[in-house]
């Protein structure tokens, strides 16, 4: 297995998601605690943890479908406030796949990945679909472009979920545990299609408990719990000397079966 | 007995054996026992009817309807005077059915999905009203309603102290008088500018959605129909020097003439049946928007995608095939409960069929026509909306 | 969309978590009520039109509200009718509308026999008895309303039928109509999912029938045609017809109701019973039914309320039935006019039982998914 891509070559690259104190309470419930991070152009984010640890919060705050309530979010050198523009700018620029996929069952696949383009960016229909047809056939579907969401299987709706999304010619992917609700045989076709798109340079935050993944692709590492980062470092540390008893005992329990 | 067609095919050749213990055997025999029990049923009750009618003497037929009705109606869509033959009442009836149906059924959807929105609204005062409305009206009877309205509208003054809530509207004991349109060729042009802005709003709807297939460009649809709907008549009538001609109603000693009166049982009629049903379509709107997945919401908004356009594009389509039946099923509640209106007086079909079986006596002919226009009422409209929802749902698969 | 300068997010950025009752309010009120401009204004008017409308209502049903009168004559009322509630009526009629013509002495029985129904509904949401025992607790129970109502044994006198009228009346409608139409329903639903075409087309044309046309018509029928269709000398009373008819109208619907039940049962559940050796009957009475009629008990619940609210429809047919006796409360020339006291007071009992059966419903309905998800 080849080690990580290194990440030197990255630091010089400008930043894509910068958060600084970033601090939000469900009522009573610190989801997370004054989380510092830089993600820079180009780098490769894998976000672990337990249950519950904020993860899923953390990235959902980058396009704001979650809202921070204390501290600072750049993303693409926007910052992310109430403003309406601003969160439109962002969510124009960041891409995002669901863990559930949430295509849009009344349209078909084609439709998905058009629908956007034609009423966000803008693009003439012809333009678009032709834009879609490269999109699935980089996932390998380009056969199920007439078909409906629900005739698909899992690993296809999730690679159309991110045909989708890279439709809008993201800067940054968000990926919120992309493999976590597809049956063993089909993680793999799904991991592939986000190794492919790693190598070529997309600025990618994921989610995801496939450690593999992690350990071919990412530049970073980084494990949360209880709301705040606990540690992040390169895969290559990451995995050999981890620091904490947390990060030892979660480590135990998800490489247990591998 | 009921599993029997599954398991009885036989094998070729088999030969035929005709034995109770065949599947196929016994349930050919239970369907005749019970086909020939509710066929004996069916002809005791006729025989009895038939030696009951010649015991009263009541002929049976519809030559009655060809008959002078002498019976005189409140309100008409149709000319009608009681010299007209019962055939006409009856008419008139199906055609009071249908307008207070189709009224009720178009304002009770507006109220309903208003309501139904407000139950969702982020607002707590505004959802806790929504669902106070929809808890009060929705457990108590429609009747007791009704009569609720009729005696509240009962409690109005007399015509001469009639109240006067604005300029040249009346609202009295009989009902609310107000001021209506004169026909003259001003008023002609500018309903004609209305129609036209119509076609052309969707014309222009096209050529936008065309255009921005082609280039992308997108172009403010709403906003140009409003102003060739409502704008642009508004201006013609202004230009042509904003006159209106209304036949206006006028005080009397006993009476108020002139201009358009809305009956009491009508107005009672309709405040009961749109507010009820409103209560109903306001639940079916929730839980129709609310059976859209959150994540739809997400995944739209997360597609840069605004909230009006996520709406549009994404939540409705989805919601509206969740809406479509049930809201069927409440159409179709609304015709039947506007049978209501014989209790307060409203002359529907049932109301005047009633009548007339009272002064006849022709009984199983009265109910049979009933019976008949709301079957065909009902069919048709469950025939309709079968056949939108299929054209809705064939975009799924 | 929240274009404005608050927001909920940007107020509490050094101590988002508020301590004390006042500062949680005002920062629910914030998230709630006024979380933009838009909804503030909105609140506002609201609330300006809330508390002027329950204002006047308060000061016209309680404040300004007139309780008794001195005499017969009931021009007080009449004189201040625009700002007070005549509750005077209810005072001098509250019996004939709750018993109606119900002789006046022999009154207590019906208030027993209501109290009667009250306690079976009460001891039908108990889960424990939810088995045989509660046939037997039903029947024992009608049979004492019967009694009660009757009367003619146990030295009590006999009243007869046409007699009964107001709340006790709504009550045997729409309870008998219910303990006849389900039984009946469950068969008719079983037989519009039977194998066989003629049973089949029988249920369907049942069903279709009774759906497509209003309540008020088949009340109709049974009040004209009813007495056409039985043999010479034999004649029931109106209170019956009207029941068979609510009966009748009443299974239509619950059998759609039990037939979307016996949909939601998986296949696998017929081919377990099937390969069990059960016998169509065995297999529909101890696999089917029970697990069918648990998942439809919540959209039973609200085809009981319908039926209940239906009920007052025999009014037209010149029941005095809990609406009907207050229709003829105020037939009574010095009563005239005062419908809209008599209509709130009824509406306040037809209220309170149809809500209950809709929270009882409503608890059902989010316990059993909860079973269901688990």
């Amino acid at each position: 297995m080849p080690a990580s891509l290194a990440p030197a070559h990255n630091t010089g690259n400008p930043i894509a998601v910068e958060m600084r104190g970033l601090n939000k309470w469900y009522g009573e419930f610190h989801v997370l605690r004054d989380i510092n991070l830089t993600v820079r152009k180009g780098e490769r984010l894998v976000i672990c943890g337990p249950s519950g640890s904020g993860k899923s919060t953390m990235i959902r705050c980058i396009n704001r479908l979650e809202e921070h309530q204390t501290g600072t979010l750049m993303v693409d050198g926007i910052e992310l406030t109430n403003d309406v523009r601003n969160i439109d700018a962002i969510r124009r620029e960041v891409g995002m796949v669901f863990q559930q996929f949430n295509l849009f069952p009344h349209l078909t696949v084609l439709e998905n990945l058009t629908l956007a383009p034609i009423w966000v960016r803008k693009v003439p229909k012809k333009e678009a679909e032709e834009a879609a047809m490269y999109y699935l056939e980089r996932v390998k579907i380009p056969e199920q472009a007439a078909k409906y969401p629900g005739q698909l299987s899992g690993g296809q709706q999730q690679r159309v979920a991110i045909a989708r999304s890279l439709c809008m010619k993201p800067k940054i992917m968000l990926f919120d545990e992309p493999t976590s609700a597809l049956d063993p045989e089909m993680i793999k076709e799904v991991l592939d299609v986000m190794v492919e798109l790693a190598r070529e340079g997309m600025t990618m935050l994921c989610v995801t408990h496939e450690m593999g993944f992690a350990r071919e692709v990412a530049d970073a590492i980084i494990f949360m719990d209880r709301g705040e980062i606990v540690e992040s470092a390169p895969p290559s540390t990451f995995f050999a000397n981890p620091r904490t008893d947390r990060l030892k005992l979660f480590l135990s329990q998800i490489l247990r079966g591998h | 007995m009921a599993t029997a067609p599954r398991s009885a095919r036989r094998p070729p050749g088999a030969g035929v054996k005709l034995s109770f213990n065949d599947p196929v055997v016994r349930a050919i025999f239970w369907q005749i026992v019970i086909v020939g029990a509710v066929g004996l049923v069916v002809w005791w009750l006729v025989g009895n009817t038939v030696r009951n009618l010649e015991a009263r003497r009541i002929a049976s037929g519809f030559d009655y309807f060809w008959r002078e009705a002498g019976l005189p109606i409140g309100e008409a869509m149709i000319e009608y005077q009681p010299s007209d033959n019962y055939f006409r009442a009856l008419v008139v009836g199906v055609l009071n059915t249908l307008r207070i149906a189709v009224v009720s059924i178009v304002l009770a959807t507006i109220l309903g999905t208003l309501i139904g929105v407000a139950r969702l609204s982020r607002n707590w005062l505004v959802a806790k009203l929504a669902s106070v409305y929809v808890e009060t009206l929705r457990n108590l009877p429609l009747l007791l309603q009704l009569l609720f309205w009729y005696s509240v509208l009962q409690s109005l003054p007399p015509p001469r102290e009639a109240l006067n809530p604005l300029p040249h509207v009346y609202l009295f004991v009989r009902g609310l008088q107000m001021p209506w349109p004169q026909w003259t060729p001003e008023l002609g042009t500018v309903l004609a500018v209305m129609g036209i802005g119509i076609v052309a709003s969707f014309l222009v709807r096209g050529w936008a959605k065309r255009r921005q297939m082609l280039t992308g460009e997108q172009f403010p649809i709403g906003w140009t129909a409003v102003g060739l709907v409502v704008a642009l008549p508004l201006a013609v009538f202004v230009m042509q020097g904003a006159n209106l001609p209304l036949d206006v109603p006028t005080l009397g000693r006993f009476n108020i003439t002139g201009g358009i009166l809305i009956t009491p049982e009508f107005t009672a009629l309709l405040i009961g049946l749109v507010t009820y049903t409103a209560a109903f379509i306001a639940e079916i709107v929730r839980s129709g928007i609310q059976a859209v997945s959150h994540g739809q919401t997400e995944a739209a908004a997360a597609l840069g995608l605004k909230r009006g356009q996520a709406l549009r594009l994404v939540i409705l389509p989805q919601a509206l095939r969740v809406i479509i039946p049930p809201m069927t099923s409440q159409y179709l509640n609304v015709t039947k409960n506007s049978s209501l209106a014989v209790a307060i007086g409203y002359p529907d079909i049932v109301s005047i069929a009633n009548t007339i079986l009272n002064q006849t006596g022709q009984a199983i002919e009265g109910i049979g026509t009933i019976m008949a226009v709301y079957l065909t009422v009902s069919l048709s409209i469950s025939a309709f909306m079968n056949w939108y929802n299929r054209r809705i749902a064939l975009r799924e698969r | 969309m929240a274009n404005g300068r608050v927001a909920a997010v940007s107020l509490p950025a050094d101590r988002p978590v508020a301590h004390g009752f006042l500062s949680r309010a005002l920062l629910w009120a914030r998230a709630n009520l006024f979380s933009s401009w838009l909804n503030s204004v909105l609140t506002l008017v609201l609330a300006y039109f809330l508390a002027k409308g329950l204002i006047s209502f308060v000061s016209w049903a309680f404040i300004d509200a007139i309780w008794s009168l001195p005499t017969q004559d009931t021009r007080p009322c009449r004189d201040a009718r625009a700002e007070s509630a005549c509750w005077a009526l209810i005072g001098e009629r509250n019996r004939f509308i709750l018993f109606g013509t119900y002789p006046f002495e022999e009154q207590w029985r019906a208030a027993l026999a209501v109290g009667v129904f009250l306690a079976l509904y009460g001891l039908s949401t108990v889960r424990a008895f939810w088995n045989f025992r509660l046939v037997v607790i039903w029947t024992v129970g009608l049979a004492a309303i019967g009694v009660l109502m009757w009367g003619g044994v146990f030295g009590l006198a006999y009243v007869e039928q046409e007699k009964w009228g107001g709340l006790p009346l709504t009550l045997i409608l729409a309870t008998f109509g219910i303990a006849f139409a389900f039984p009946l329903s469950i068969l008719v639903a079983l037989g519009r999912r039977s194998a066989m075409p003629a049973v089949r087309m029988i249920c369907v044309t049942y069903v279709e029938l009774i759906r497509g046309v209003p309540l008020i018509s088949v009340l109709f029928m049974a009040s004209v045609m009813f007495p056409l269709f039985l043999p010479e000398g034999i004649t029931i009373d109106k209170l019956l017809r009207a029941q068979v008819a609510i009966i009748l109208f009443a299974a239509a619907y619950l059998a759609e109701v039990v037939r979307g039940g016996l949909q939601a049962i998986p296949k696998g559940q017929y081919e377990a019973a099937d390969a069990l050796g059960l016998g169509y009957w065995r297999k529909t009475g101890l696999i089917i039914l029970p697990q069918a009629l648990r998942i439809c008990i919540p959209p039973l619940v609200n085809t009981f309320i319908g039926l209940f609210k239906d009920t007052s429809l025999v009014t037209i047919i010149g029941l005095y039935d809990l609406l009907g006796a207050a229709k003829a409360s105020i037939v009574e020339p010095r009563w005239v006019g005062f419908g809209v006291e008599a209509y709130m007071f009824i509406s306040l009992i037809y209220f309170i039982f149809c809500f209950a059966m809709s929270k009882y419903s409503q608890g059902l309905e989010v316990e059993f998914s909860r079973h269901t998800k688990r």
